[in-house]
């Protein structure tokens, strides 16, 4: 599915991700964590394509195409999804509006006609369920006037809707109660696949606990510093990250 | 040469025939409107009203004007169709400046949609009263070389429930045209009269039909009694080799209400001048603008709202979004004079530059000498939001897809406020179209549509 090989990336002058090795299989779920500033969303951003994010070595393949040369919008229509940490406001266009353009530009790459009103309005109605979306959000603008919590949900309400092959889960669970975070895992785990991975960033066990990932890696100053199963998600949860650091000889 | 010279040597050498063709109260003003003409000059970028749109420049070129009146002949039911249609509107035309009569008059009730030669006594008591020939120099162009225009009356208490639509075309080229005809510059004029409590909705569509160069310039009167209402809307959709500098002038009376909304959709130059002014107490304006330009387009809105007396309110919106090496300015005065107190005015103008060599010019300006007011203005400049156009790209709409859907909201918070619904859709969709680069066919094409 995704193969990461020693990435460097920048913003600006400021080096972040210091050379990251990662493969993901079909089907398999991971988590990442790790301190703040680490270089987590640095690593989901680079993936997607984010033009702030410079690549300075290193390649990422993508079911066998080169990730790096993409576009943001080509990579989306190859598969890639990004729940973004903070979902971008936009007034004046509305949800609808929104997720018809990212369905039928996805169809065009796929060389396949729009699909009809009736057709899009089924869909978004099945997927609404999934995340238990409330339909009045639809007329609205994308993420506007949302509460936390819809925001999150309208994240992977738009996976739902665009079936992507490898999601990336960027704090998806910060600034959800419990009750809101139960419906994002239960929705995310709903849309998992023999065929479809997940990235899982964190920094709390609860989730994965729920979601389940069977890789957790540990993500310090731009680099993966150790890689387990689940249960180093738990030991992170209860001793912090100090003993990792002193593992690697930092104090 | 300076470019006024031309004007004022074709007035002294054609002045009987001006006059001749046309009706006795436009020529009663006619002399004066030639000696405020001399006097002021076209006005140079110092002059602080014009300092946006170089109007010398724009008077430079010679044009042939049609004092002759020679029918330019052209039936418009065939050669046109508006951009705007199945509005349901009662429909007329203007054929460059001439009111166009292959039309049955009047909707009934006394309401008058005709030409200003067939209502002299309306037009002496109204014409050429608010627009001061002394204070503008294409007021006094226009005023000097009109001949026609339109005439829209509506008596006391009468309401006109349908839109009416009035769709100005220029057009040089007759049919069947052997020889290739001159640029055409045209004067046109309209008058309306609202009496007291009366009621209309105006709709004029501004079009271009052939590929000829044209400077028309415009003055619009309106007169709104007390508790009389007028929403004028007023569409250009011209080609980019198009000049267009209208001057409109309406005068509120007590507790009457006027919705002016101005959209650019496809010009060449434009400059819009809107004077409106608050005599009566508790009359209410809103004002909405939407320019949408991009090559070398150039809109220049100009308002001054005055508020004259107390408890009145105006509102004010205008909304750009300029593309390529496009400029566009607003220049919005509020003047709250002595005594007009309990004024509220909000006046808002907010631009979207796309290119580095896109260039906006906002001015916003509040002018009060009452103390107990509320005004308000602001003004933004910006670009597309980065942070929104990579969630669409990350959620596969492409860079060119997303610009769109973010210019169209944009432009749609003011679309949004005009009142007459079937418009404000068709507009949506034209704006897209706009925004698409589907709606500039004019360019080399012998006819529009």
């Amino acid at each position: 599915m995704l193969e990461v090989k020693n990435l460097h990336a920048r913003i600006g002058e400021k080096e972040i991700l210091k050379g990251i090795d990662l493969v993901i299989r079909d089907g398999e779920t991971h988590a990442i964590m790790g301190p703040n500033g680490s270089g987590k969303s640095t690593l989901s951003a680079v993936l997607v394509g984010n033009p702030l994010y410079e690549v300075t070595e290193g390649e990422a393949w993508f079911n066998g195409k080169n990730l790096l040369e993409m576009k943001p919008e080509d990579r989306a229509h190859e598969g890639l999804f990004l729940s973004f940490q903070y979902p971008v406001e936009i007034p004046g266009v509305s949800m609808t509006n929104f997720m018809k353009a990212a369905i039928n530009e996805k169809r065009k790459y796929q060389g396949l006609e729009p699909m009809n009103a009736a057709e899009f309005l089924k869909l978004q109605r099945e997927k609404r369920k999934i995340v238990e979306l409330d339909s009045k959000l639809a007329n609205r603008s994308v993420n506007e006037g949302f509460s936390g919590g819809e925001k999150k949900r309208n994240e992977i309400f738009q996976m739902a809707m665009l079936e992507p092959k490898l999601s990336i889960l960027d704090e998806t669970d910060s600034g959800l109660d419990v009750d809101a975070m139960r419906i994002v895992a239960e929705g995310v785990n709903k849309l998992q696949t023999a065929e479809t991975s997940c990235i899982v960033i964190t920094h709390y066990d609860r989730l994965l606990e729920m979601i389940r990932p069977q890789f957790v890696h540990v993500l310090y100053k731009g680099r993966i510093v150790k890689t387990g199963g689940p249960e180093l998600a738990r030991e992170i949860q209860e001793h912090g990250y100090d003993w990792i650091k002193e593992e690697i000889g930092e104090e | 040469m300076q470019s006024e010279q031309q004007y004022i040597e074709l007035y002294k050498q054609a002045r009987q025939l001006i006059m001749d063709h046309a009706p006795e109260p436009m020529n009663a003003v006619r002399d004066e409107a030639f000696g405020d003409f001399c006097r002021q000059g076209f006005p140079s970028k110092k002059v602080e009203r014009y300092k946006y749109t170089d109007i010398q420049k724009l008077f430079e070129p010679d044009y042939g004007v049609n004092l002759n009146r020679l029918e330019i002949p052209v039936d418009p039911y065939r050669v046109f169709r508006c951009d705007v249609p199945n509005l349901s509107t009662s429909l007329y035309f203007m054929v460059n400046d001439t009111f166009y009569r292959g039309r049955p008059a009047s909707p009934g009730n006394g309401v008058v949609i005709g030409s200003l030669r067939d209502y002299p006594e309306v037009v002496a008591r109204y014409y050429a009263k608010q627009a001061r020939t002394s204070d503008d120099a294409v007021t006094a162009l226009n005023t000097m070389l009109a001949q026609d225009g339109l005439l829209v009356y509506v008596p006391k208490n009468v309401r006109v429930d349908r839109a009416v639509q009035v769709i100005n075309i220029l057009k040089a080229t007759p049919q069947n045209a052997q020889r290739q005809v001159p640029d055409l510059m045209v004067n046109r004029r309209v008058l309306i009269v609202l009496e007291e409590g009366a009621e209309i909705k105006m709709l004029f569509c501004d079009h271009t039909a052939d590929d000829r160069r044209f400077l028309a310039t415009q003055v619009i009167e309106a007169y709104v009694g007390e508790n009389a209402s007028l929403d004028l809307y007023c569409m250009e959709e011209t080609h980019y080799k198009n000049v267009r500098v209208s001057n409109v002038y309406i005068d509120q009376q007590a507790n009457s209400r006027v919705n002016h909304n101005v959209i650019t959709l496809h010009n060449g130059i434009t400059r819009n001048r809107l004077d409106l002014t608050f005599s009566g107490q508790g009359a209410e304006c809103e004002c909405y603008g939407c320019v949408i330009a991009d090559k070398q387009q150039h809109v220049d809105n100009n308002t001054l709202i005055t508020h004259k007396v107390p408890h009145c309110t105006s509102n004010e919106l205008y909304k750009y979004v300029l593309d390529d090496r496009a400029t566009g300015a607003f220049a919005g005065r509020v003047l709250v004079e002595h005594g007009a107190q309990k004024t509220s005015s909000q006046m808002t103008n907010q631009n979207l530059t796309a290119t580095k060599e896109a260039r906006m010019y906002t001015q916003p300006m509040l002018e009060i000498y009452a103390d107990d007011v509320k005004c308000a203005h602001g003004s933004t400049v910006g670009q597309l939001n980065d942070a929104a156009l990579f969630y669409m790209r990350q959620r596969g709409i492409s860079l060119d897809e997303a610009r769109l859907l973010l210019q169209n909201a944009f432009i749609n918070e003011v679309i949004d406020k005009m009142k007459l619904e079937p418009l404000r859709d068709r507009l949506h969709y034209l704006v897209e179209k706009r925004f698409r680069g589907e709606l500039n066919k004019c360019e080399g094409c012998k006819l529009c549509k």
